[in-house]
């Protein structure tokens, strides 16, 4: 096996429904060791690629090439879907018990079944669901369920991991609790995995890389920085929803609920709970983004205050989009009437101010 | 009302006794029953499965003709098995009229259409993406089959049921092609008309006793089987 080149490139794919083409990939590519999110809205057809993806549904045209060799054939589909996983969203699972259910990947692989089982139980016990075990199926909450599904995924070893929307069926603190022990496996395991998802904030917390889907074509792709902060089109903006993202470690936690955050460097103060060293997202909306031509900070609550200048001006619907660069890129909305009486100009230096409440922080995965 | 207790005092004596003939017409049943059913169960649940795990051109009418074949008139199966291996007919040749294997292939016919509609139903059952997942997990084709087969084995369970429970109680076609012969092709149904007719009640409440047994069991455990819950 040769370390260079993506782990799957996908060429010129076309997958029709009723005649009708369904997804349309030219050039698309996962490259080893990545976690990548294919976002999108319903129907944008993020799941039909997922599918694809893992070779469980017919193309019309063009090729799937796993580790620098072509997919074509029964034989070669077989070989490369035992060597993937999928999960889907509802958990799938077979009429048996846990353990049985989280052993029956490598069943089918032909696995003895002692080696199966004790390695079905190392993947329930990092699923936190060794206790559930000898349970049948049929008796799990859907949390417990799609935990299984996920230890059944993993038990494989697979060189690739698919998830399609795995917590969309889930209650809040269930897929939060989920989601955290998700990206700490992927870490441990160090697994490749791909994430169908509409959530954005799904996206950016387990991700490194997203895919933007908009009726069965990739509109961007690239890191959640460059995705949220430079969308190429407005259905990408509207979609991702537009914040400013800062990449960013934690620098200091006061009190377990105030914490300066490095961002280049710059120094940003957020509210949240989260130890010093760790990596995260600041995620800032244009709209809390004040705009001052002198120094009001001593007078207001606004905590984060930076000097900036302005790269762009340029109209976005009913207001303005401000670009700015404070040692980091800032995006500010701005009303005519501001931009009057502030005299705003593009290379203009201008005073940014925004709340620490006003930054959401999301810990990141890898 | 005296000839009814009657019956029933005589058909206790008749049970409790175990009263040969009765016996041996049971077990014949079971015996022939249970072939006839063996046989369909191989054909109507792989049929089922086949018809709905895969698309071709005419599945719509091959469906239509299975649900249509549920609900076969045994006497209407009867008439033409006879008339297939009546002597000069196209099967004659093979001298199986009034024989217990005619009654075995008359029955088989009955019960096939009933398996195959059920298990067809009972594996379209299953969730959708089920058998996505199945292949995902490496599955070869052969292996899917038989893991889905094995996750609608209840449902299938109930469609053999179903059948045996059919043609167990079913008359019309087993004394056409039968022919009632005692200890050779009687079974509980024809000995229960052939009885009731004589005036032999106690013999023919005895039999039908061991009939509703039967029935009862039966549904007893296709209720059983479709309280069960499915895992997600």
């Amino acid at each position: 096996m040769t370390a260079a080149g993506p782990l799957l490139q996908v060429k010129n794919i076309v997958v029709k429904r009723g005649g009708i083409p369904v997804l349309d990939i030219p050039d698309f590519r996962i490259e080893r060791g990545e976690v990548l999110s294919l976002l999108g809205p319903n129907g944008s057809g993020k799941s039909t690629l997922l599918l694809t993806l893992s070779s469980l549904l017919k193309l019309h045209q063009g090729k799937l090439i796993f580790k620098g060799r072509e997919i074509d054939g029964r034989r070669s589909e077989l070989d490369y879907r035992r060597q993937i996983a999928v999960v889907f969203q509802d958990p799938l699972l077979l009429d048996t018990t846990v353990l049985d259910n989280v052993a029956s990947g490598l069943k089918i692989r032909g696995m003895e079944k002692a080696g199966r089982l004790r390695i079905a139980a190392e993947y329930l016990e990092r699923l936190g669901i060794a206790h559930l075990a000898k349970r049948s199926a049929s008796k799990l909450s859907g949390g417990e369920a799609q935990r299984t599904s996920i230890a059944r995924a993993f038990a494989t070893r697979p060189a690739i991991l698919y998830l399609d929307e795995p917590f969309s069926a889930l209650d809040p603190p269930t897929r939060e609790a989920l989601i955290s022990d998700l990206t700490r496996i992927l870490r441990e395991t160090d697994t490749t995995a791909a994430i169908a998802t509409h959530d954005q904030m799904e996206a950016m917390r387990l991700s490194d890389r997203m895919a933007v889907i908009q009726q069965g074509k990739i509109a961007q792709a690239g890191s959640a920085e460059e995705v949220m902060n430079h969308p190429v089109n407005e259905f990408v903006a509207s979609f991702v929803g537009m914040d400013t993202v800062l990449t960013g470690r934690v620098l200091e936690n006061h009190n377990k609920h105030r914490m300066m955050i490095a961002v280049g460097d710059r120094e940003i103060e957020a509210v949240g709970n989260f130890p010093p060293g760790e990596q995260v997202l600041c995620c800032i909306r244009p709209e809390n983004v004040t705009l001052s031509t002198d120094s009001p900070e001593e007078h207001s609550s606004a905590r984060n205050n930076f000097s900036g200048r302005i790269v762009r001006i340029a109209p976005h619907g009913l207001f303005y989009r401000v670009d700015l660069d404070c040692g980091f890129e800032l995006i500010s909305y701005i009303t005519r009437i501001s931009l009057d009486s502030l005299a705003l100009r593009e290379g203009r230096k201008v005073k940014a101010s925004f709340k620490a409440t006003a930054v959401h922080v999301i810990r990141k995965s890898t | 009302m005296e000839l009814i207790l009657e019956g029933i005092l005589k058909a206790i004596a008749l049970l409790v006794s175990l009263d040969p003939e009765v016996l041996g017409i049971t077990a014949l049943s079971l015996k022939i029953s249970g072939t006839a059913t063996l046989i369909s169960l191989f054909l109507g649940v792989s049929t089922g499965t086949v018809v709905a795990l895969t698309r071709f051109p005419g599945r719509k009418l091959v469906v239509s003709l299975i649900n249509t074949g549920m609900g076969l008139p045994p006497v209407v199966v009867g008439l033409f098995v006879t008339i297939f291996l009546w002597r000069n007919g196209p099967l004659g040749f093979l001298q199986i009229l009034y024989t217990p294997t005619a009654i075995i292939l008359a029955q088989a016919i009955i019960a096939t259409p009933i398996i195959s509609g059920i298990s067809l139903a009972a594996m379209q059952n299953l969730p959708a993406n089920l058998r996505l997942q199945i292949l995902a997990l490496g599955a070869t084709r052969i292996q899917m089959f038989w893991l889905l087969i094995r996750e609608a084995r209840l449902p299938l369970l109930a469609a053999v049921m179903a059948g045996f429970g059919g043609i167990i109680s079913e008359v019309g076609a087993s004394i056409m092609v039968g022919g009632n012969i005692k200890g050779y092709s009687r079974v509980l149904t024809t000995a229960t008309v052939m009885e009731t007719g004589r005036g032999n009640f106690d013999v023919a409440i005895a039999l039908s006793a061991i009939l509703l047994l039967l029935a009862f069991l039966i549904n007893f455990l296709l209720t059983r089987i479709q309280q069960r819950e499915r895992p997600r």
